[in-house]
């Protein structure tokens, strides 16, 4: 069945009411994808897809998925930095989404970052 | 790269870098004609005749901090491998327009792979820009215009997932009815 645009005012209407939208946003836990011509050939869309999806699937109002160009550590894309108010920054190096769903899990919903996936356990 | 969305994803990013506030992707696959024509229109800043002249060359870019810029010259490699080409339009402060086309039925022509992926990835990475999707075939026409989902959203914005997953899913069902 096509997607009718009678969904799209029901989302409106379910998001309005959550007026701590906004907030959650700007404060919350921030995953930025490296999207440049590196990453989206190394595999970055379905690495930015799985982020997406699985922090939807978890209803993770608080956390943002964001891109950004080239980090120039191009031989270890698709990178993802990921960073938690008051916590330094992690960065995910060679990123598949399998290994996203694990960093979602492990990292953004119980604050336990995947250290062998982290760009300082990379050769 | 392995889909000729990503090269699409690509050069997205490119428009969106240039600061443009409408960015259209048409896509028109014709088995009657044998052509597959890709066009990617912008309103960004444009470029002066002389980086023009050097944009297909994989050692040019804007980029300060290091000297490759290989978008433009892999999209145009996968168009000519097939006996097909890539022409770009730009004028400084008007916009820039790119056309790549393929020979629809040429073993050397990548898929074009997952364009749900590339839109919603495109408009999720900036969700302030307006993307005009249009595709068509011998069969019809899917058309995508963020400006009118954005009317009947309000004031939500467009990269909520809830947002994101509607906007893949219309285009997936477009597709297949086209």
């Amino acid at each position: 069945m096509k997607k009718s645009f009678e969904e799209l005012l029901e989302i409106r209407n379910k998001t309005l009411n959550q007026v701590n939208l906004r907030k959650d946003r700007e404060e919350g836990i921030r995953v930025v994808v490296g999207m440049a011509t590196c990453g989206i050939a190394a595999g970055a869309r379905p690495v930015l897809n799985a982020f997406t999806e699985e922090i939807a699937k978890r209803g993770l109002s608080n956390v943002t998925v964001t891109q950004t160009g080239c980090i120039g550590m191009c031989r270890l894309e698709p990178i993802v930095e990921v960073t938690v108010p008051g916590q330094d920054k992690v960065t995910y190096v060679h990123m598949s989404p399998e290994k996203a769903a694990r960093v979602v899990a492990e990292h953004i919903v119980n604050n336990n970052p995947v250290v062998e996936y982290t760009v300082g356990a990379a050769e | 790269m392995k889909e000729l969305s990503l090269h699409i994803l690509d050069i997205v990013q490119n428009s969106i870098k240039a600061e443009a506030k409408n960015i259209e992707v048409l896509i028109n696959e014709s088995e009657k004609e044998n052509a597959l024509r890709i066009v990617i229109k912008d309103d960004g800043c444009g470029m002066d005749p002389e980086f023009l002249a050097r944009v297909r060359d994989p050692f040019t870019t804007t980029r300060t901090t290091r000297k490759t810029g290989m978008g433009i010259s892999l999209f145009e490699a996968a168009a000519v491998q097939t006996g097909g080409g890539l022409s770009i339009e730009s004028e400084k402060g008007v916009g820039t327009t790119l056309k790549v086309n393929f020979v629809l039925d040429s073993i050397d022509r990548a898929p074009l792979g997952d364009m749900a992926s590339t839109m919603t990835t495109a408009i999720g990475g900036a969700p302030r820009i307006d993307f005009l999707y249009r595709h068509t075939t011998d069969k019809g026409e899917l058309v995508l215009d963020t400006k009118e989902i954005r009317e009947t959203l309000g004031g939500v914005p467009l990269d909520i997932p809830e947002v994101l997953q509607w906007i893949s899913e219309y285009i997936k069902d477009g597709l297949s009815e086209i």
